[in-house]
């Protein structure tokens, strides 16, 4: 292939090659690493190992509770973008810059803190310990984590699309008789569709891939409250490489699968930032 | 599905003032429901951090943050976000002048690779690294021959980290750079400029917000970063663990307090980072609303 650049702008030659080395360095080469490595396996002991019982039980976790977090996040994330764009009220800049801290804090300190919480004696765990909740060390405990991390998405996605809404479109459904109820669930609502699903996605890819804030809530027991993430880790630690990489194959091609559903609903929506 | 226009006809003629805002009950139910998920997702972590951390008294906190491990976690952070901020600062620059300057076969799909870490679990970031530099790895038995450690030693936490943040830099500045366009670019060039004074005078100018706001959620990521690196420090104590592998063993050792008191470090970092982001993003949205007006007092 003739890699001809159009532009009359120098340095085609010079940014194109430092792109595409360090590109294949940090990041091609080593994922072909691990997809080289899990050829050394023949197809039937791939597949045992990524269908083994106790491996199918984390799928189920990881995807669940991702998908749960996901949801509350979609509901909850609608909520606080609307406030935020649409009404005024004290405090209002500070609250939608503190949308970011799940970004900006490290997960492993998000981990501790949210098990400190919901543990039995936290601050949460006691109010629902007499409930029959127990949060931490249960599957809800992960629920939990990996709704904190994808906090930012639905909002920081929905926000934009929100603040350019032409106010035209919502006076033309009250001049032909709507009634707000008819106007935001008719009119609005359907024109965020797109970007609500975006950044649910988001944070659902984020979810499934999340280590650092649930290892330490989830209590990590076998069959029960192990995610796929740290099953990668516990194999790697029995020098178990046949089973990290096998698994590792399977996340990579989930998070790749991901991505391009994530990025064709992207250039569907025109929504383009992703942090 | 659209409405039919008898369905429609069926509501009475309201008032237009009222008819563009919810009801005053409903605003406040809706705030009111914001402000609590903010509030119990956020706020209240935030203040279980520092009651935590200071739960033995100043002494103890004071202790925990001076101690030799700990000090040595945080000059390592501090060398793989330093390294992290300056090879993808690079790369974002090089790429997104590559990407949005010049068209070329094949532009889409080398973005969709430059997202990819984005969506890479970190452990898997972690992964493909032992795989590549371990004792098993591919190059694991070369690297041992000549002596050489990445695995469990400082090149593989930094190649991790840089992993990990690999799009932040990038993602900011090709979308910044294919919104303001090539035409000032092309103007000091046809005005005699060479290659390197229209980077420095034009391109950088414009871009600088842009460039700074994607350094500081590098930097956050970078500083922050647990599963990727977890996987390829291996937990030397004093040697290879960063301010986060540094959490996680003194939690594990069941120190709770010194744990948070660590972790309260990272947690004022997190809080500097949001309000940077939040200075810096003001600054950034006004550059992007007049580019020709930021690219002027940038030239003069």
């Amino acid at each position: 292939m003739k890699f001809k650049s159009t532009g009359i702008l120098p340095g085609f030659g010079l940014t194109m090659g430092f792109t595409l080395a360090y590109l294949s360095l940090i990041v091609l080469i080593p994922l072909a690493a691990l997809i080289l490595k899990s050829t050394t396996l023949t197809w039937a002991q791939f597949v045992q190992e990524v269908t083994s019982p106790r491996v199918m039980a984390s799928y189920k976790l990881t995807f669940g509770a991702s998908l749960v977090g996901a949801l509350i996040n979609s509901v909850f994330g609608v909520i606080v973008a609307w406030v935020l764009v649409r009404y005024e009220f004290p405090g209002k800049k500070l609250v939608d810059a503190m949308v970011d801290l799940p970004f900006a804090l490290p997960t492993a300190v998000a981990g501790i803190t949210l098990t400190a919480l919901y543990a039995p004696t936290g601050w949460i765990g006691r109010l629902l310990e007499p409930l029959g909740i127990p949060v931490a060390y249960t599957p809800l405990g992960v629920v939990v984590a990996l709704t904190f991390i994808g906090l930012p998405f639905v909002v920081r996605t929905l926000q934009p699309v929100l603040e350019s809404l032409d106010p035209e479109m919502e006076k033309a459904a009250v001049s032909l008789g709507a009634g707000r109820w008819y106007t935001v669930t008719r009119v609005i609502l359907p024109t965020l569709a797109p970007a609500w699903i975006t950044g649910s996605s988001l944070a659902f890819a984020r979810a499934v891939g999340e280590y650092g804030s649930v290892v330490f809530i989830a209590g990590n027991m076998p069959m029960k409250t192990e995610i796929t993430p740290l099953l990668i880790i516990t194999k790697l630690e029995q020098y178990d490489y046949a089973g990290a990489t096998s698994i590792g194959v399977v996340m990579l091609v989930i998070s790749f699968t991901l991505l391009l559903a994530i990025n064709w609903l992207q250039s569907r929506t025109g929504v383009h930032r992703i942090h | 599905m659209a409405p039919r226009v008898d369905e429609v006809k069926t509501y009475p003629v309201l008032d237009p003032a009222r008819a563009l805002t919810e009801p005053r009950w409903v605003r406040w139910v809706l705030i009111a429901v914001a402000l609590s998920f903010i509030a119990l997702f956020l706020l209240v972590p935030l203040a279980q951090v520092f009651a935590s951390a200071l739960d033995k008294g100043m002494g103890y906190y004071f202790n925990a943050v001076r101690e030799p491990a700990a000090l040595s976690a945080v000059k390592l952070t501090l060398v793989a976000a330093f390294f992290s901020v300056v090879f993808n600062s690079a790369f974002g620059l090089a790429s997104a002048w590559a990407i949005t300057k010049f068209r070329f076969p094949g532009k889409s799909l080398l973005i969709t690779l430059i997202d990819l870490p984005f969506t890479v679990s970190p452990v898997v970031s972690g992964l493909i690294y032992v795989l590549l530099f371990g004792l098993q790895g591919l190059l694991g038995p070369w690297l041992k021959a000549h002596n050489l450690h990445i695995i469990f030693a400082l090149p593989g936490i930094v190649l991790a980290t840089v992993f990990v943040t690999f799009p932040f830099i990038s993602r900011e500045l090709i979308p910044l750079m294919q919104e303001q366009g090539s035409e000032e670019e092309e103007a000091a060039m046809v005005l005699g400029a060479g290659g390197r004074q229209i980077f420095w005078k034009v391109t950088l100018p414009n871009i600088q917000w842009g460039l700074l706001y994607g350094v500081i959620l590098c930097n956050a990521r970078a500083m922050g970063e647990f599963g990727a690196v977890s996987v390829v420090s291996g937990h030397i104590r004093g040697l290879t663990n960063t301010l986060p592998l540094h959490v996680e063993i003194l939690y594990n050792e069941y120190d709770f307090t010194a744990a948070f008191a660590v972790a309260s470090l990272l947690t004022f970092l997190a809080v500097l980072t949001l309000i940077a982001k939040t200075l810096v993003g003001l600054k950034y949205e006004k550059s992007r609303q007049t580019p020709a007006a930021q690219a002027e007092s940038g030239i003069a």
